[in-house]
């Protein structure tokens, strides 16, 4: 065991010795949650110990399309992503906001939100880890606090893992997203898998990953070795299953709110709202009043809602995104155009969870390249010609 | 727990007075349970919650001179305002607020100030009438305008009357649709722009309304000669959070509960005549 | 009492008119008054005027055996009342009532028409002006038609 290293240090941490870093997070009470196979599926959820981890197990992606794979090896994290992203921790999909009992002289809240678990997040996506700070800047960042937003997130500990492949759904290098991940996390991890050596480089990003770190057995990573790990990473970045053109992104939604192409996606998605239950930045909630039978207890629930809900936009007398086609257009133009207004950023990360998740298999890139050959601006500068 | 400072987490205040305004619409007026008196700017709104039934955002109606009376004047149409609506003096409902962005009242001094409401849009636009008769002195001219379906939809009738004796305000009233008794003015409220008084490229215009009415308004005073940035109009859209978390209020590049109710026109206008934004 | 040509001078809906279509136009005018419900045209009859209001409240009316008049617009100080003069066939379609004393002046249609055709420019100036009537009136009625109060809920 060595001493503490330092923030930005890259250190070596052996397969073998996995399982301290798990013991580590451990006896400072961490809830761990890490990716876990779970009805033939890679899902984020607890986990106690490195096996079970989803060793030796990769995802296969496409629209529509999601299956298990044997690896060759035995690699900890030698897939590409979870259906379901952190979000469902940081941002529970379920939620008692409050309690009240009613009194002689009106009511009284008994009971506010339970308190939330310190979770350490074993495993976040570079793609992910953005979507954490986009919704940051949501929750914590804006001109209200979400209190059980950031209890959550102010405590958890993040260990990221810098992809060893590319999902065909993949287009994080198009939204500067990943797969590298560069900021926001306590330790980095990068997989390193030959057949007479298993190890991981680690980049410790904060005091509090330097401690934790400390308590495992580490070597300090050479400079090759840190290559080779920057190398694996660069990899990926060229293997990405789809690209998506972000030129001036936010202009060309903007121009093309009358885009015909909204009224063909309309006649395909099934506003099933899958695409915002696994996005990763998607955050809008409904809530609900409830009483018991006896009318004197009340309770206010939080829960996950969708624009592609009719209700969503529900006004008296009628709903304002009636169509399939505004509503598509609506969550698809937030993401790439007025969350730029919103939040300064554009709030898609390329993870592909969207097109994976689709039972039309209707693809966020290929609609923006649609749009982008058949720009509006484009046709009136041809028919002027 | 209890985290007191949880922005979702309802005050109680009690109501003091109920007052049947018309029809289907009605107005409370509230004190606050524990004392803490609410400061509120003309324009903003609370989410008020019933009892085990729901919480609908509403908009402050009353006086923010004296903000211990906080009044609330709404329509019963839905599930919540239904059961609003049976409360009675003494009941107990609950406060989260205020929220949103204010009518530019003090930021129009030295203007003409036109407000236009339509139906039940006179309720928003109360504490700037109020705020703007404070203040009188540092106005210009000051008109309101103010249009209903029919006479027996007319809000605050005794004010109206009481606002339209004074000297330093042009009142006019107008309804779309009339019944025999009436003397007043026919036809939609928008028909009254061209008729005011007041001096277009310096006016401040406050317009609440349903948006169809809004929008033909901001026509309206466009055609007068208002500039679009001085033109300011309310929005509405089903808050559930009001603090920009739950996503229902978008409106294009906006959440109404925190960015609005209350924008600037030209904050809007690329959205407000698009369909199903 | 002032000049027609003066009072024209002073009205909105006369602004930009040049001196010489002023003079014109006050050649057909003249004044006129209605005590308080007495009709200044009723539907049906020859159209050969128009208004200038400029004192007083006028309604325009149309009745309905079950629903007794219905009043669509009232018209005020410095507005035009009537367009139906100047297309054929010259035929009013609803009534307007004077509702308190109202002076305005009137304006001979025949005698504008006339002109009109002699100088084809003022004609066009004229019909232009009584378009921005017709457009109003025209928008008014969609906007009335639409009903906006009857689903509006509270601000915001």
């Amino acid at each position: 065991m060595s001493s503490t290293p330092n923030v930005g240090e890259h250190v070596i941490v052996k397969r073998a010795d996995f399982e301290q870093l798990l013991d580590a997070l451990n006896a400072r009470n961490y809830q761990i949650v890490g990716p876990t196979v779970q009805e033939k599926a890679i899902v984020y959820d607890e986990i106690t110990s490195v096996n079970d981890l989803p060793i030796g197990w990769t995802d296969e992606q496409d629209k529509g399309r999601y299956r298990l794979k044997r690896r060759a090896d035995e690699a900890l994290f030698g897939y590409v992503i979870s259906p379901q992203s952190w979000k469902k921790f940081l941002h529970p999909a379920s939620l008692r906001l409050w309690q009240a009992e009613q009194t002689d002289d009106g009511f009284h809240i008994t009971e506010t939100a339970p308190t939330a678990p310190q979770y350490a997040f074993i495993g976040v996506r570079a793609c992910e880890l953005n979507a954490i700070l986009i919704q940051d800047r949501v929750f914590m960042h804006d001109t209200y606090v979400d209190p059980n937003y950031q209890s959550r997130r102010t405590e958890a500990f993040i260990m990221a893992v810098n992809c060893g492949q590319a999902g065909n759904t993949c287009f994080c290098s198009s939204m500067n997203a990943g797969p590298k991940v560069s900021a926001g996390f306590d330790l980095a991890l990068t997989e390193i898998i030959e057949p007479d050596r298993h190890e991981f480089v680690v980049e410790i990003g904060t005091e509090l990953g330097a401690e934790v770190m400390g308590e495992v057995a580490y070597q300090t990573a050479s400079q090759a070795v840190q290559e080779q790990a920057e190398q694996i990473v660069t990899e990926v970045a060229s293997q990405m299953g789809r690209l998506l053109d972000t030129t001036d992104i936010k202009a060309l939604m903007y121009r093309n709110f009358e885009h015909p192409e909204w009224e063909n996606i309309g006649n395909r998605c099934l506003t099933c709202a899958n695409c915002t239950m696994v996005c990763p930045t998607c955050f809008c909630t409904t809530v609900e009043d409830v009483t018991d039978l006896t009318g004197q207890q009340a309770e206010r629930h939080r829960y996950w809602d969708s624009c592609f809900n009719m209700e969503f936009s529900y006004i008296h007398g009628g709903s304002v995104r009636s169509s399939n086609k505004a509503r598509y257009r609506q969550w698809m133009t937030h993401k790439l155009a007025t969350w730029v207004d919103q939040f300064g950023t554009l709030g898609c990360v390329g993870c592909g969870r969207c097109i994976t998740w689709c039972p039309v298999g209707i693809d966020i890139t290929e609609e923006v390249a649609t749009i982008r050959k058949t720009d509006s601006a484009l046709l009136t500068r041809l028919r002027e010609k | 727990m209890i985290t007191p400072n949880d922005p979702m987490i309802p005050q109680q205040y009690r109501i003091r007075q109920r007052q049947q305004d018309n029809a289907d619409t009605f107005t409370l007026e509230l004190e606050p349970t524990n004392g803490t008196v609410l400061q509120f700017a003309p324009g903003q709104f609370n989410m008020l919650y019933v009892f085990g039934v729901g919480e609908i955002p509403i908009s402050i109606s009353g006086n923010p001179a004296t903000p211990s009376k906080l009044v609330h004047t709404t329509r019963s149409v839905g599930t919540v305002t239904n059961a609003m609506s049976t409360l009675k003096t003494g009941d107990v409902i609950g406060v989260r607020g205020p929220y949103g962005k204010s009518w530019p009242v003090m930021q129009s001094t030295g203007r003409d100030v036109v407000i236009v409401a339509g139906g039940i849009g006179l309720a928003p636009l109360r504490p700037a009438i109020y705020q703007l008769f404070a203040k009188r002195e540092q106005f210009g001219k000051l008109v309101l305008l103010y249009g209903t379906r029919t006479q027996e939809d007319i809000l605050y009738r005794q004010e109206l009357e009481q606002w339209r004796a004074r000297f330093d305000v042009d009142v006019y009233v107008t309804v779309d649709r009339a019944t025999s008794d009436w003397r007043g003015n026919v036809g939609v409220v928008t028909n009254l722009i061209p008729r005011t008084p007041f001096y277009p490229p310096d006016t401040v215009a406050m317009v609440c309304g349903p948006e169809v009415m809004m929008r033909f308004t901001v026509q309206a005073l466009q055609k007068r000669g208002v500039p679009t940035e001085q033109i300011y109009v309310s929005m509405e859209r089903n808050m559930k959070c009001a603090t920009g978390f739950c996503g229902h209020c978008q409106f294009g590049s906006t959440f109404i509960c925190k960015d609005g109710p209350v924008f600037s026109y030209d904050q809007v206008e690329s959205f407000i005549g698009m369909w199903e934004v | 009492m002032k000049m027609i040509k003066e009072l024209i001078h002073d009205y909105a809906f006369f602004r930009g008119l040049t001196p010489e279509y002023q003079e014109l136009l006050a050649g057909c005018g003249s004044n006129v008054r209605f005590n308080p419900n007495e009709f200044i045209f009723r539907e049906g009859q020859p159209a050969d005027k128009f208004y200038l209001i400029r004192h007083g409240k006028v309604s325009i009316d149309v009745y309905m055996p079950q629903r007794g008049i219905v009043t669509i617009e009232t018209i005020g100080e410095g507005e035009v009342l009537g367009w139906s003069w100047l297309f054929e066939p010259y035929q009013w379609h609803s009534d307007a009532r004077a509702l308190v004393l109202t002076r305005a002046v009137a304006f001979d249609g025949q005698c504008l028409r006339d002109k009109c055709d002699a100088d084809v420019a003022f004609g066009y100036d004229i019909v232009k002006r009584f378009a921005q009537i017709i457009i109003h009136r025209l928008q008014a009625t969609q906007l009335q038609n639409l009903d906006v109060y009857s689903l509006q809920k509270r601000g915001p």
